[in-house]
């Protein structure tokens, strides 16, 4: 049963290959500190297949979003390579950028501020289709309406203002507008982090269900171990800019051999221990 | 104020109810109506604060009222860790406001009260209000980055609070920071105390404004979200810091979370908000162990979501639906459209609460009503 599942899964090729990836910044001095370099990601590598999820963990300050910065090309890295389906995009220029983009979408924490609050939901989604000039007016409208439908936003809100829906409508919002250039890799940084935790629940699910219906693959960044888990098929720790333990999640969770991995569920144990010690009703 | 007692028997007919009249004098006045009650009377004297029948309606401009709390009650005794469980839009932050009256100018208190230490907190006139809030009643609030000056030194934002409240020297009151500095976990108070606040991590800034909460030694102390923002690992020492102090000098606790997990290990007693009403309250471990009212036992569920499913893609049993818009409230029970146990009666009739255990109340029409 279990090796038929693995072969049913079975890897073909990778949707995104990152050999190599560096990135440092310049840090003013703060206290008790000179100005230094801060190296925010030294040589990581992953690699994600079609349908897959690799869940990125680490406490904050690891360098998990310089990763995912870098993964989409919101910055440039200073060295190493990013194939993107069979193309390296880690030094292209930002025309260059434009003809990949489709095939990676992001999906940040705040869906709020990555919103343009005079646009209306419909406008939102449609944004990227428009930027990419794909299709008319009406096939635009069309295609919004079905995708809100599609995260679970009724048809009809399409003309209320992004800002007046809730912050789990919003973050549903954000997935449609990720998914309407029809990706293959979806960056989801904190996506899950900061909403309620029914809402939590509900997006986790759409974005169980959307990675069925389409064999999307994930990068899902997070600090929240406990949640990335049960979606995760591969997950890689990161500590101090470095990927310090990567491999298929049941192995990482059951024999974590990274002294970061090991407090990391270490911790996340602890706050579920709190409920197992009360008894609680699971 | 109806209160249950432990020693009643079971052939008593006043089992579990005791009356009080907050309107006659104050919190204190507690009618025993049978010879069995004593834990009544005890908790009256315990008492620090109560909050009874409290609804809050929000009147913004060109907008529809916004019905934020509805009846609302929760007493709070000395030295104990209340938790308040509820996800945005509860009405949970609030109640909070409402405690330290606090809430905004477009709020308009409804009906119900409020008593802190024997004090009628909606008939104090601001002044009153200003020499209670810091000195006997203190905030955390979510973000000590929006909190904290950014052009002050942290010490002197601690100081600050004690020189509104407390007449001491100069250098007393230094004295008196670098102690309180020392008390919430820093080594070297000196340097901190210097530090401007974008020279800490948010673990250092949340235990400075812890320090700046706690410098007057208030009975009551409020921490809205207080860690929400850290991660799990410093989660957990945050929450310790806090149990220490509220068993170092008997302060209780008002706890505000949206994560079951964090209120778990922190609070004796919690209460569940759901549309601005109080729907379940009592023993942290009772509620945990037998949640009564379905959203609560649904919350639960949620919160246990680590060791089993690891990379099995399984769905999260999540909650149906979103929670009401709280412009108009209509007859029933507000979480009835996502209740999976939802009977005809749950939208025909008005909720009212009821203790089908001990010390365990619920708004839900499951228990009778």
């Amino acid at each position: 049963m279990e090796t038929d599942a693995n072969v049913m899964k079975a890897p073909v090729r990778p949707v995104l290959r990152v050999n190599g990836l560096s990135k440092s910044y310049r840090r003013k001095g703060a206290l008790w500190q000179r100005s230094d370099v801060v190296v925010a990601a030294s040589e990581v590598d992953i690699e994600i297949f079609v349908g897959q999820t690799l869940a990125l963990v680490g406490s904050s300050g690891s360098g998990k979003s310089t990763v995912a910065r870098c993964v989409t090309r919101l910055e440039k890295p200073d060295a190493g390579k990013i194939w993107l389906e069979g193309t390296d995009i880690a030094q292209l220029d930002s025309r260059e950028l434009r003809s990949r983009r489709p095939k990676m979408q992001m999906v940040f924490q705040d869906a709020a501020t990555s919103m343009n609050p005079r646009f209306t939901a419909a406008e939102v989604i449609e944004e990227p289709m428009r930027i990419q000039k794909q299709g008319d007016k009406s096939a635009r409208r069309t295609r919004a309406k079905e995708l809100m439908q599609e995260v679970g936003l009724s048809p009809q809100w399409a003309d209320r203002y992004a800002m007046d829906f809730s912050g789990g409508q919003r973050q549903r919002l954000a997935i449609a507008r990720a998914l309407a250039l029809k990706p293959t890799l979806l960056v989801l940084d904190e996506a899950l982090s900061g909403l309620d935790l029914s809402t939590e629940a509900q997006i986790a699910n759409l974005l169980i269900d959307l990675q069925a219906a389409h064999s999307l693959a994930y990068l899902l960044i997070s600090h929240d171990l406990a949640l990335v888990t049960r979606l995760a098929d591969t997950i890689a720790v990161m500590a101090h800019g470095q990927i310090v333990e990567q491999g298929p999640a049941v192995q990482v969770i059951a024999n974590a051999r990274h002294p970061e991995t090991r407090s990391l569920i270490a911790s996340t144990r602890a706050a579920q221990a709190n409920l197992f010690a009360l008894g609680a009703a699971l | 104020m109806l209160t249950r007692c432990s020693s009643t028997p079971a052939s008593c007919i006043f089992r579990g109810t005791s009356v009080t009249f907050p309107w006659l004098a104050s919190p204190a006045v507690v009618v025993n109506w049978c010879r069995h009650m004593n834990f009544p009377a005890e908790s009256a004297t315990e008492a620090l604060a109560l909050v009874h029948g409290l609804s809050v309606t929000y009147l913004p401009d060109n907008d529809q009222p916004v019905h934020a709390l509805d009846h609302a009650s929760l007493e709070i005794r000395r030295g104990e860790l209340v938790g308040i469980l509820g996800e945005s839009g509860s009405g949970k932050s609030t109640l909070a406001a409402a405690l330290l009256r606090l809430l905004p100018g477009d709020a308009r208190y409804d009906s119900g009260s409020i008593y802190f230490r024997n004090r009628d907190m909606l008939a104090l006139p601001e002044s009153a209000l200003r020499r209670i809030r810091g000195a006997e009643i203190a905030l955390i609030p979510q973000d000590p980055a929006l909190a904290l000056n950014p052009v002050i030194r942290v010490g002197d934002q601690i100081a600050e609070v004690l020189r509104a409240h407390v007449r001491m020297t100069r250098r007393d009151r230094r004295t008196r920071v670098e102690e309180l500095l020392a008390e919430v976990g820093f080594d070297q108070p000196r340097p901190i105390y210097r530090a401007y606040p974008h020279q800490l991590s948010g673990g250092q800034q949340q235990r400075v404004v812890i320090a700046q909460a706690v410098a007057c030694r208030p009975q009551l102390v409020i921490a809205d979200e207080a860690t929400s923002k850290l991660d799990a690992s410093l989660q957990a020492e945050i929450i310790a810091l806090m149990r220490e102090i509220s068993q170092r000098h008997r302060m209780a606790f008002v706890v505000i979370s949206h994560d079951p997990t964090v209120l778990a290990g922190f609070v004796d007693r919690m209460a569940v908000m759901y549309a601005g009403r109080i729907v379940e309250e009592g023993r942290t471990e009772d509620i945990f162990r037998r949640p009564l009212h379905p959203y609560t036992q649904a919350l639960v569920r949620l919160s246990a979501r680590y060791l089993p499913n690891v990379g099995t893609r399984a769905r999260f049993p999540a909650i149906h639906g979103e929670p009401p818009v709280l412009n108009s409230l209509g007859v029933g029970c507000p979480f009835a459209p996502r209740c999976p146990e939802r009977m005809q009666v749950c939208t025909e009739r008005d909720l009212q609460e009821t203790t089908p255990q001990l010390s365990q109340r619920v708004s839900c029409f499951k228990y009778g009503n």
